[in-house]
């Protein structure tokens, strides 16, 4: 299941209705993605951080739901899940707030964990959102990483057997 | 054809959205791409850095050699930063 809002979300009680009713699931694995108040500048030490009084996230919402559904049907065709849940917020958020929340559910560990992984790791480039960060310094948009397209490149060359 | 901008590149094109009617010789993204250019301004600016620029045709995600139509919704965006 996904969900794109700009309203808060009750982790616990998303966990427990994603395994409701399912005895079959052995393990649930999930990721919280929280509003830091501190921006690294990429320098490596802790020279150029900047605090953050918020962050608002954009999105293009006729495609995000679209690529959402795509992200989630790849996990489901990589692992064994029973079930599956990607929750992930737009606006205006401060420091402290959840922006994101995936959740998988399995047999077995190996498959919740591996895919949980790969869902944040293709959410990073593969959703269409966009962060500006409020600074001291006025507004900034948040560069992607090259690392975060080498996350999710890793998952393009493990995909044969990636499950196994 | 619809076009929209997001993040930094609405600000710099300096609109979220617009009807346009490019000439019939605009069959491509790349050649859109550079149709805006010409109009100079902001698109000039948004559109300056091609290794940044992201496009989505019809709420998919393409490449620059994607074709285009008249009636298409096309996108602009920078790279995403989901999550």
């Amino acid at each position: 299941m996904i969900r794109v809002q700009a309203e808060d979300f009750d982790v616990g009680r998303e966990l427990e209705k994603l395994s409701q009713g399912n005895h079959g699931i052995g393990g649930v694995c999930t990721f919280v993605g929280l509003v830091r108040d501190m921006v690294e500048d990429g320098a490596g030490d802790n020279s150029g951080d900047k605090a953050i009084q918020a962050m608002t996230l954009e999105h293009y919402p006729e495609m995000t739901e679209k690529a959402l559904i795509e992200i989630e049907a790849e996990a489901q065709a990589r692992w064994p899940l029973e079930a599956t849940l990607i929750i992930h917020r737009f606006g205006r958020l401060e420091p402290g707030a959840r922006i994101v929340m995936v959740a998988t559910a399995s047999a077995h560990r190996e498959a919740a964990i591996e895919a949980c992984h790969f869902l944040i790791d293709w959410l990073k480039t593969k959703a269409p959102f966009w962060k500006l960060e409020e600074t001291p310094d006025g507004g900034q948009w948040v560069d992607a990483h090259a690392g975060d397209d080498a996350a999710t490149e890793r998952w393009v060359k493990d995909k044969p057997g990636a499950a196994e | 054809m619809k076009l929209l901008y997001f993040a930094w590149f609405r600000e710099k094109a300096g609109v979220a959205q617009e009807q346009a009617s490019p000439p019939d010789s605009v069959t491509t993204v790349a050649l859109l791409v550079d149709w805006l250019k010409s109009r100079g301004n902001g698109y000039a600016e948004a559109f300056a850095d091609a290794s940044v620029i992201r496009v989505a045709v019809n709420q998919e995600y393409v490449s620059m050699d994607y074709p285009v139509a008249p009636g298409d919704e096309v996108a602009f965006f920078p790279p995403m930063t989901g999550g």
